[in-house]
């Protein structure tokens, strides 16, 4: 990072830090309308150092390792078709993925949290499906929240050299449904229980996505595996290129 | 490379068996979206809620998104990422091809 930019993620992390403390904190993705104004601005502010940080890390991908760029839009496409997919599961209802760990285990959360805002905004705007108002929350959620554990998960399975690909699919996994459990910690926030509070809020909303959400982030591990597979098959130089593979 | 491939296949079809039995489990079932019953609970636990933000899109159409015009936007999402996803690839999978004929003449 240059200096310039060094001042802009401090600046950013600021920011973040006053506006969001100081007020008393309150789905997939929380749908429109309903988080109280604070909440909006709160959570909203949170993403703003990850988004800055990212917007970054996108611009060094185009700058200095135009090779990637290619693996940047493909992570940004699967994010696309993967959150569209809405997939029947165990309890009855539907619920989709959130396809943010190819992009996590490629360039990291910061980079992907901008792929990721790119697809909450068209939902929210197009298809009615989440929203603008808690956009910052849904942001958090699933661009930040959930890329940062696939994130950790991938790195430790690449610093003990365990086997890449169960980490792919252990790290795909489990930051769609950690995303799932930061959601239900916002609404339990926004929504405290009249009789338990916060607790036993979080509680009764993990208990309507969870078991939902279980058998979708396995096959989203699943779907994460093969298009690593593939991309190690025909795109050895721009792995080598992100530092997913070792260079020669 | 073929043990890859083998890889690949058996991976869809276990995802695609993850997402099929629960339709035939549980007949009858709704499917409705998660997001709803996400609400549903909300409700349940405040009373009677009123979002005070209604979509943007649907505020202009004075109404809800029609479903099948729903599930359009939907496509074109996936529509849009599919095409991205198997265009790259595409140029990948012809790429090595060059690269091996290149080496062996």
């Amino acid at each position: 990072m240059t200096n310039k930019e060094k001042r802009i993620w401090k600046v950013s992390i600021i920011l973040a830090a006053v506006l969001a403390v100081g007020q008393n904190a309150s789905a997939m993705h929380i749908m429109e309308g309903y988080l109280s104004p604070i909440f909006c601005v709160a959570w909203g502010a949170v993403c703003i150092p990850f988004l800055v940080k990212g917007f970054m890390g996108v611009k060094k991908v185009f700058t200095e390792n135009p090779k990637a760029i290619t693996l940047l839009s493909m992570a940004g496409a699967y994010i696309f078709v993967i959150s569209a997919l809405k997939i029947p599961s165990v309890t009855g209802s539907c619920s989709h993925m959130t396809g943010t760990g190819l992009g996590a285990i490629l360039f990291g959360p910061c980079t992907t949290s901008i792929l990721g805002i790119i697809v909450l905004v068209f939902q929210a705007i197009l298809l009615a499906h989440g929203g603008l108002t808690t956009l910052g929350a849904n942001t958090f959620s699933m661009a930040i929240a959930g890329p940062l554990v696939s994130f950790g998960i991938y790195k430790i399975f690449k610093k003990c050299n365990l086997n890449k690909r169960v980490g792919v699919f252990l790290a795909a996994a489990a930051g769609d449904l950690f995303t799932y459990c930061v959601t239900s910690l916002q609404l339990a926030i926004a929504y405290p229980s009249q009789n338990g509070g916060v607790g036993a809020s979080v509680l009764e909303f993990l208990g309507v996505f969870a078991p939902t959400q279980i058998p979708l982030s396995i096959v989203e591990g699943l779907l994460t595996v093969m298009i690593v597979v593939a991309l190690e098959n025909y795109a050895g130089q721009e792995l080598k290129a992100v530092g997913f593979e070792k260079a020669d | 490379m073929k043990r890859d491939a083998k890889l690949v296949i058996l991976l869809l079809v276990l995802a695609a068996v993850i997402i099929v039995v629960p339709l035939f489990a549980l007949k009858g079932a709704e499917f409705g979206g998660s997001d709803d019953a996400g609400s549903v609970k909300v409700e349940e636990l405040q009373g009677e809620y009123e979002p005070w933000f209604t979509p943007v899109f649907e505020t202009a159409l004075n109404g809800e998104i029609p479903g099948e015009v729903e599930s359009l936007l939907f496509c074109v999402q996936t529509g849009i990422g599919v095409g991205i996803i198997a265009f790259l690839m595409g140029r990948f999978v012809e790429r090595k091809k060059h690269e091996k004929s290149d080496t062996s003449c």
